[in-house]
Order: structure tokens, then C-alpha cells, then sequence
């Protein structure tokens, strides 16, 4: 922090006796102020390399196929995702099944509907049109089952999360167009699951996480190795099972990911080549002013 | 305001038209013949950059309207909706959550320059007063705007906020339970302030009519803050303006479309991707950045209601600028305390809104202290002081004296470009 402020102070106040006293007074002021980065006692999660990061990122989509058995197989048993469409798994831009497969996972489902002719609400098989239906008719469901913690919902989790950069990083965050804060988050807290430091006590229905803010997180460490079957020879560990799963939830979140770079990169083209030829002809017209 | 062509209309139906409503020719004299300095800078060009941006709010914002729900229940996923279901709803909402950020930055660096050339001046006072009345409509309408996708930060931001008014002596209790609907934020707030984030930008756009019609009795200030005495100090609008305005207007949109399409959710706080549970309140309640500076003022104070009054006298000291500054020189180039102390005080804004973000506990309120006294003490002590003490650099005599004197040996430079040829 002292270093934001002497850097802070060296940017546009110049020199000058006055800019000198104040940059002073900030640094005075910066020193005082309590170190509060990990104020949460959360550990800063380690940058991972994802696919979808950058200019020119995309879905792995095998990647995100392996995620969603994850999410099928582990997650979803606890954790809901209600804005999750059956048809958006055949989605391009997603894990892209045929329609058919989607159709397949969706008939593995029972959704609630009517009323009928009758007046009496019917259970049916779920069709591509319906939303991924929740473990848990409600929040207090989900709270009794889980030692009163409520599982929360993929939806639009991977964008919810995030940790604190710190000077300059944010500043260079702008540059290098990084924002997988989230799932950097959610595949650190994953792979947290360690024994507590010596003399820590973990509450009854706890468990010990180095990344969950305030390190006790009623979440049982959820996967274990080899809890998934992956038909494409890919290694079966903790670590993998997370990154897959953790793409794939962010492809819940932000389910035009793709497209929005795709766009991008046109627009960024059209606009830059735009403002080249306005800069040429502002010249031109210019030229006359400029010389009288 | 003479030298340039007046519109005279040849077509008959025009004629005819013209006569009964001089509409056509009220935007030739406004918008083509309109004299402006030629020495302007691409800092003036954030006057057109903010017209834009305030054409992109509300046109973005009208078909979002077509698709969002204004209920506690359903504002959340209707906005998730929009971003997934809806065609190129990613793309309206991001245009229009990234639009309001680019929108304060705008209107930031159009303050800042309106500060350090003296645009405020005499005889700029109504058309300065007049900005800061768009600046209070636009904070008014972004904080609302914030609330209606009804995450977390909209909801806790809404209760902090609305609460401040709590803190005024008899009559708070009631104004807060006024402005909520009820006692608590809860839908019937919701309502309103949905209502009232589709009225304040219609307001804003009568009022930017006033600032631009001011603008036009006055003329525009320049960056040697002499007045143009000569034609040859202007130069039309059309092309000259026109033309720059349009560069600096692509060059602002490809700074806006590189947060717009890589980093959309970088301006925005993450809990805001958790739907609104007033069961729970986040660790920090931070508001949109824009409102940082404001928001340390708040919070530097012990005093409840001396935080909420030192924050909005943060805006009301504005008005009062023309009569603070004292100085006879209009451009902040020719005075060089001025200048440093200009540059001081723009830190001391980044410094505050920094602050802002931080928690308020030990050296930040300290340091918030500091900075929110010296924020008062520019306006209220240094402004008025250094009218009386500072010796200004001797101003040009015009501002063709200005541009062409800076050229240094101008004359001989002529030769040496090419001859222009006729295209």
C-alpha cells in the first residue's frame, strides 16, 4: 500500500513544494492504515490458465462436456442451476450435444407441470425447453439436508466470486483483459481442503478450506479422485475434475462468451480502421487552418 | 459571432417550410456555421463524446426495458434473461452497464477540463451551473440505474444510501420511509426507482438542450481563455468540429468496446451476480466507483449527518466556482500556482475515490480526513487566495497570435510544406 501511495504520489503532481507535502501526508496516512488484503481470512487463489481467457478465448468443448458429467454426476445433487436450459447443452458457443443427447439428459428428468384438464399438477419427463430442476424444492430443504448451509446456485456462480487483486495488479488486469478472478476462485476452493493449522478448532459440520473466507466451509471437500468416469482417457484427479467443472460453470454464468469476443474482435476492426480514415481526413481539413 | 454563412434555403418546399419553422436553419447556425475557436483541443471534444453517450444510455436502455421486470422476485432472472435468451441481450445490458461508467468518465475529464481552462468564467456561470445540474441528474440516475438488477450490491447500496437521508434532524425517519415506500427497501422501491431511472434521463437530455443553448449565447471558451475577437480566431463548425469531434467520439468508442466485449464485468462489483437477500449483508458495501470520492467524504466524518452534508456540499461547492475563483486570467495555462494546485486537487480526487473502496477503519479514515478538508480548502481557500496573490504569465493577445506564434517561425514553414492541391 505504501507502494500505491509513493507511486500515487509521483504520477501527476509533479514537482513542487506543495505536491511534495501532500504526497507526504498520504504516505503518513498509508502507513497507518491496517494491511487488510486478507482481511477474510481467505488465501489469494493462484492464477490458473483458462481456455476462455483473453481476446481470443473459447470453451474447450470437451472441456466443458467433462464438466458438465461433473456437474450431472457430483454437483447437482446439492447445487441447483435454475437458469440452465436443457437446450442450452446443445448450444453452439457451449458443450454443443447433438439435440439428441440433450433431449436424452433432459428425459432423465421429471419436471412438475399442469395444472391438467383435471385441475391436479402432473410429473412429466423434462423437455429441452425446461430449466435444470433444483435438488431442493426450497432454500430451507436445501438447509435442512446440508447442515443448515445453503448449496448455492450455479447460475451465475462463477461471475459471483471473486477475490481481491491489489495495486497495480487491477491496473494491469484493464491491460491484460484478465477477469477469471471466479473460477480461479472456485478451483482454488476445490483443491483447499487441507488439514487446519495446529490449535485451529473447526466447528461442529465444518471443514477446514484455505481459500473460503474465514477458512470454514460446510461443503465436505465434494469429489474425490476417480469419482467420475471419463470415457476420453482424461486423468481422473481432484484437480481436473475442477478445472473441467469450473469452465463449465462458467459457461453457466456467461453463456455467450464466445460470441461476445467473436463480436468484439469485428467490432474492434471496424472501429480502429474507422478512426484512421476520421484522422486522415480531419488532417486534410485541418491542413488550411493550421498553415494561416 | 459573424463571418460565416447564414443559411439561406433554395429548394421551394424548403422555403416554404423554412418561413412557418426555421428548423433547418436553427441546426445549420447550430451545428455548421457555429464558430469555434480553432485552437480547441481533443479535450473539448468530450462535449459531443457525452451526447453520444447519452443517445447510447437511452436507446440501449429503452429495449431493455422491453425485456426487464420490475418486481423483487423476478428483476434478477429477467436481467439474466436479457442475457441469455433475449438476441443480443448480452450485448444490450454490457452496452448499457459499461455505458454509465464510460458516461461518469466522460463527464469526469469534461469537468476537469472545464476547471483547468476557467470555462466556468464570466460569462460562463449558467453554462457551467447548468452542467452541474446534468452531473447531479446523472448520479441520481446511474444509482438508480444500479438498483434494478436487484443483486446484492443494488439492494445493500439502495439501504445504505437511502438511509443517509435518516440522518437529517425531525423530519429523516419520514423521508426514508418516503423514498422506500414502506420500512424497508422492498418492491414498492423498486418501482419507483425504476420509474424514476426511465424520467431522469428524458430531464437530462432538456437540461443538456439548456447547457447547449447556453453554450451557443456564449460561445465556447478555449484553451488560451481569450474570447475570439477576429474571424480569423474561428472557424465553422462544419467541417472543422465536426470532423475532430467525430475522431475523438471512435477513439472513445474503442476505449468503451474494449471493456464492453473483454472485460464487461471489470467496472462492476461481483456480488451483484448474487441475487438480493436482505437476510445478508455483504462484507463490504461498496458503491459504483464513480461515487468512491463521495462516498470516503461520507465516511470520513464522526457525524452522521455531518458525512451526509459534507458529501453533498462535495457537489454544491460546484455551483458556487465562478465566485471562488478570484483570478482575472481565465486559462489555467497562464497561471503557474494555479496549475500545481490543480493537479493536486485532481489527486486528491483519486486519492478519495480510492479511499472510498477501501474499509473505513484506522489510517484510511485518516488519510480520508485529510483529503476530504483538502478537497473543501481548493475551492473554499486556495481559489479565492490565489486570485489575489498569483502572478499570471503574460496571455496572448489572441488566440491566432496564440496558434501561430507557437509555430515559431512560421512563415518560412509555409514554403516548405507542399503546395496543397485542389481534391
Amino acid at each position: 500500500m505504501n507502494k500505491l501511495m509513493s507511486s500515487l504520489s509521483t504520477l501527476p503532481l509533479r514537482r513542487g513544494l506543495i505536491g511534495g507535502a501532500l504526497a507526504g501526508a498520504l504516505l503518513l496516512a498509508g502507513g497507518l492504515a491496517p494491511a487488510t488484503a486478507q482481511e477474510h481470512g481467505g488465501t489469494k487463489p493462484h492464477r490458473e490458465h483458462w481456455s476462455f481467457a483473453g481476446p481470443f478465448g473459447k470453451f474447450d468443448q470437451a472441456q466443458l462436456q467433462r464438466g458438465f458429467q461433473v456437474f450431472k454426476e457430483v454437483c447437482s445433487s446439492c447445487h441447483s442451476a435454475h437458469l440452465l436450459a436443457f437446450r442450452n447443452l446443445a448450444q453452439p458457443g457451449g458443450p454443443h450435444f447433438s439435440e439428441e443427447q440433450a433431449k436424452v439428459v433432459a428425459e432423465e428428468y421429471k419436471v412438475q407441470d399442469g395444472p391438467n384438464d383435471a385441475g391436479d399438477m402432473f410429473e412429466r419427463p423434462a423437455r429441452l425447453s425446461d430449466r435444470w430442476p433444483s435438488p431442493f424444492p426450497n432454500e430451507q430443504a436445501a438447509r435442512a439436508s446440508n447442515g443448515g448451509a445453503f448449496p448455492p446456485d450455479f447460475s451465475t456462480l462463477a461471475k459471483a466470486r471473486t477475490y481481491e487483486v491489489g495495486f497495480p495488479g487491477f491496473l494491469i488486469d484493464i491491460f491484460t483483459q484478465y477477469q477469471e478472478q471466479g473460477p480461479d476462485y472456485i478451483h482454488a476452493l476445490l483443491n483447499g481442503y487441507v488439514d487446519p493449522p495446529e490449535g485451529v478448532q473447526v466447528p461442529e459440520g465444518g471443514h477446514y478450506n484455505t481459500y473460503f473466507p474465514g477458512h470454514f466451509i460446510k461443503m465436505p471437500p465434494p469429489i474425490s479422485a476417480d469419482q467420475v468416469t471419463y470415457t476420453d482417457g482424461t486423468p481422473q484427479t481432484v484437480d481436473q475434475y475442477s478445472r473441467d467443472v469450473t469452465a463449465f460453470m462458467m459457461w453457466v454464468a456467461e453463456p455467450h462468451l464466445e460470441a461476445r469476443k467473436r463480436l468484439g474482435f469485428q467490432v474492434m476492426i471496424f472501429l480502429i480502421v474507422f478512426a484512421g480514415l476520421l484522422y486522415f481526413t480531419k488532417k486534410k481539413v485541418w491542413k488550411a487552418v493550421h498553415d494561416h | 459571432m459573424s463571418g460565416h454563412a447564414t443559411f439561406e434555403p433554395k429548394n421551394p418546399a424548403l422555403k416554404w417550410f423554412e418561413s412557418r419553422l426555421p428548423l433547418v436553419g436553427l441546426i445549420h447556425s447550430s451545428f455548421v456555421a457555429y464558430p469555434t475557436p480553432r485552437n480547441l483541443n481533443y479535450w473539448w471534444t468530450f462535449g459531443g463524446i457525452l451526447s453520444l453517450m447519452l443517445a447510447c444510455q437511452i436507446l440501449s436502455g429503452v429495449v431493455l426495458v422491453m425485456h426487464y421486470t420490475p418486481h423483487v422476485t423476478l428483476a434478477f432472472d429477467s436481467v439474466e434473461h436479457i442475457m441469455r435468451d433475449v438476441s443480443y441481450g448480452w450485448l444490450l445490458r454490457y452496452i448499457h452497464a459499461n455505458g454509465a461508467s464510460m458516461f461518469f468518465i466522460a463527464v469526469y475529464i469534461h469537468m476537469f477540463r472545464g476547471l483547468y481552462y476557467g470555462s466556468y468564467k464570466a460569462p460562463r456561470e449558467v453554462l457551467w451551473i447548468l452542467g452541474c445540474i446534468i452531473y447531479l441528474l446523472m448520479m441520481a440516475t446511474a444509482f438508480m440505474g444500479y438498483v434494478l438488477p436487484w443483486g446484492q450490491m443494488s439492494f445493500w447500496g439502495a439501504t445504505v444510501i437511502t438511509n443517509l437521508f435518516s440522518a437529517f434532524p425531525v423530519v429523516g425517519p419520514t423521508i426514508v420511509e418516503w423514498l422506500w415506500g414502506g420500512f424497508a427497501v422492498d418492491n414498492p422501491t423498486l418501482n419507483r426507482f425504476f420509474s424514476l431511472h426511465y424520467l431522469l434521463p428524458f430531464m437530462i437530455a432538456g437540461v443538456v438542450v439548456l447547457h447547449i443553448w447556453a453554450l451557443h449565447v456564449v460561445g465556447q471558451n478555449n484553451p488560451t481563455g481569450v474570447e475570439p475577437k477576429t474571424p480569423k480566431d474561428t472557424v465553422p463548425f462544419t467541417p472543422y468540429a465536426t470532423i475532430k469531434d467525430a475522431f475523438g467520439m471512435v477513439c472513445f468508442l474503442i476505449f468503451f468496446a474494449w471493456f464492453l466485449f473483454y472485460i464487461p464485468n471489470y467496472l462492476g462489483h461481483a456480488d451483484n451476480y448474487i441475487p438480493a437477500n436482505p437476510l445478508v449483508t455483504p462484507a463490504h458495501i461498496v458503491p459504483e466507483w464513480y461515487y468512491l470520492p463521495f462516498y470516503a467524504m461520507l465516511r470520513a466524518i464522526p457525524s452522521k449527518l455531518g458525512g451526509v452534508l459534507t458529501m453533498f456540499s462535495a457537489i454544491i461547492v460546484l455551483f458556487f466556482v465562478p465566485w471562488l475563483d478570484t483570478s482575472k486570467v481565465r486559462s489555467g495555462v497562464y497561471r503557474p500556482l494555479f496549475k500545481q494546485f490543480f493537479w493536486i486537487w485532481v489527486a486528491v480526487c483519486i486519492g478519495l475515490g480510492w479511499l472510498g473502496s477501501k474499509p473505513a477503519e484506522g489510517g484510511y479514515i485518516v488519510a480520508g480526513r485529510i483529503l476530504t478538508f483538502w478537497y473543501f480548502a481548493h475551492f473554499l481557500i486556495i481559489l479565492p487566495l490565489l486570485g489575489l496573490f498569483e502572478k499570471p504569465k503574460a496571455v496572448p493577445a489572441s488566440i491566432t497570435e496564440a496558434v501561430l506564434g507557437k509555430k515559431g517561425g512560421a512563415p518560412a514553414s509555409v514554403g516548405v510544406n507542399a503546395p496543397q492541391t485542389k481534391g
